[in-house]
């Protein structure tokens, strides 16, 4: 929730201050200057990194079955939010002070030491809330509170299931008929689907009406077999344009494979086959 | 809270057309490979508004060998759309027959191919437009080339074994691929031998 607050509030600085960079006359004077770093770290870690850790604290329980400590998460969450903001805010005005970008090194008497300074206790900052974050991961993943199936009550399939969710997923599938499935479950699971082989519901992609049961494959060598083709193809191209020609061969045959289906395959299959309506 | 259950044992195990996963992935491989022609063809008129002279020194491709396959292009239409209609009713001696009909048309044109490109009339390091001309005509030949394959493959399925009434859903969109072969070719045929006539 904070991160994406944080989000936010990030994002909207580093997007008026894209809007600041098109205009042609204040670019002409901002152009490669730390103006620019500072406006696309603003897009970058606020339109991104702030996002990615707020999913990242959100779905940690169903990844591990684990709660983060809230404690710990706040104390990461402000370190890493005012570091950012140290560090970077600063940039706007070396940038307006006329500090080119990519530089290592600068004159003593341009007046820009006191902002850099700032500028690297706020990154200093923004660490120290990361190893406050990979603490309470480690903690959380020992001795975190157990988390159960939904411990946000949160509205999405995912939380209907266990927490780590078992590689099958749902033993049935639920019937879905809200945007909201766990807050107005219709009550309804799907039966019917044969569960000797792999066999997925199909639906209509416009209208979600269940359509047909698709037969997936038997597991099956050749889809590695053609990765490795694939990589080869690219490697050798990287030396020969022929590598393109010779490469495809390996990777047509490996494809075949992949498609060919196996004699077992298919007697499965026809065993479970229903034919759909077809034209006289 | 529970009622009746979903029952969905009645369903079919495959279907056609926008029903079929596959027939989404074709049709999205389509519109990026068309992408890639128009880029291609505009390529081609591009670098035609960048000099004086076009074609450079070389006369423009020999039009008989390209005009030669797009007459057995479009009459491969015919029977593209005879195997088309003989997979949706799953008549299995039509669709063998007109599979080995197509892979019969497939190696006429990769034949007609072969001299269509020893009589380009430029090479395809000699300038700008025999490199996008090379360009063009490879491009097109790698999709015929690769729906070629395809039909060989599925040709060789039919006959191997009774197949799975999906592989049917196979064939047709295989069928609707080679339209996109055929269809690309009208473009880029009066891009190669027409356009620099005039």
């Amino acid at each position: 929730m904070l991160f994406v607050v944080g989000f936010f509030f990030t994002f909207i600085i580093g997007g008026l201050t894209g809007v600041m960079l098109a205009s042609m006359t204040l670019d002409s004077q901002l152009h490669d200057t730390y103006f620019v770093v500072a406006h696309l770290h603003y897009v970058l870690i606020g339109g991104a990194v702030f996002p990615l850790f707020g999913g990242f604290h959100y779905w940690f329980p169903k990844m591990t079955g684990r709660m983060l400590s809230e404690r710990l998460g706040k104390w990461s969450f402000w370190l890493v939010f005012i570091g950012f903001h140290v560090t970077f805010f600063p940039m706007h005005v070396l940038g307006l002070h006329g500090m080119t970008r990519r530089i290592y090194t600068y004159s003593p008497t341009a007046g820009w030491e006191g902002l850099n300074l700032l500028a690297t206790v706020g990154a200093f900052t923004i660490g120290a809330g990361l190893l406050v974050f990979v603490i309470n991961v480690l903690r959380s993943l020992r001795r975190g509170e157990r988390a159960g199936a939904n411990p946000w009550q949160a509205p999405t399939l995912e939380w209907a299931m266990p927490s780590p969710p078992p590689p099958y997923n749902f033993v049935r599938i639920p019937v879905v008929t809200s945007r909201a499935p766990l807050w107005e479950p219709s009550g309804r699971e799907v039966t019917g689907i044969p569960a000797s082989i792999h066999a997925s519901l199909t639906t209509r992609f416009d209208s979600a009406v269940p359509d047909h049961i698709y037969l997936a494959p038997e597991p099956s060598i050749w889809p590695f077999l053609s990765a490795l083709a694939v990589t080869g193809m690219f490697i050798a191209s990287i030396f020969t344009p022929w590598g393109l020609v010779w490469g495809a061969i390996p990777v047509t045959i490996t494809l075949i494979g992949w498609f060919w289906p196996s004699r077992h395959e298919t007697s499965t299959h026809l065993r479970y086959e229903v034919k759909p309506e077809l034209p006289a | 809270m529970s009622s009746a259950p979903l029952d969905v044992s009645h369903l079919p195990t495959y279907g056609y057309g926008t029903r079929s996963l596959t027939w989404w992935g074709t049709m999205g491989m389509m519109l990026i490979e068309g992408t890639v022609f128009l880029a291609a063809i505009a390529t081609y008129f591009y670098l035609r508004t960048r000099v004086n002279l076009w074609p450079p020194e070389d006369p423009p491709p020999d039009l008989f060998f390209g005009t030669l396959n797009l007459i057995i292009m479009l009459l491969s239409g015919v029977p593209n759309h005879l195997l088309s209609r003989a997979t949706h009713c799953e008549r299995l001696g039509a669709v063998r027959l007109w599979l080995v009909a197509g892979v019969l048309f497939s190696l006429a044109f990769l034949l007609v191919r072969t001299f269509e490109f020893l009589f380009l009339n430029t090479t395809y390091t000699g300038s700008a437009y025999g490199s996008i001309v090379f360009a063009l005509l490879t491009l097109h030949t790698a999709h015929v080339l690769t729906d070629s394959i395809d039909t060989v493959v599925l040709t060789a399925l039919m006959f191997a074994e009774k197949p799975e009434g999906r592989r049917f859903v196979d064939v047709s969109e295989n069928c609707m691929y080679y339209w996109f072969v055929i269809l690309s070719w009208i473009p880029i045929y009066l891009t190669i031998y027409i356009a620099p006539r005039y």
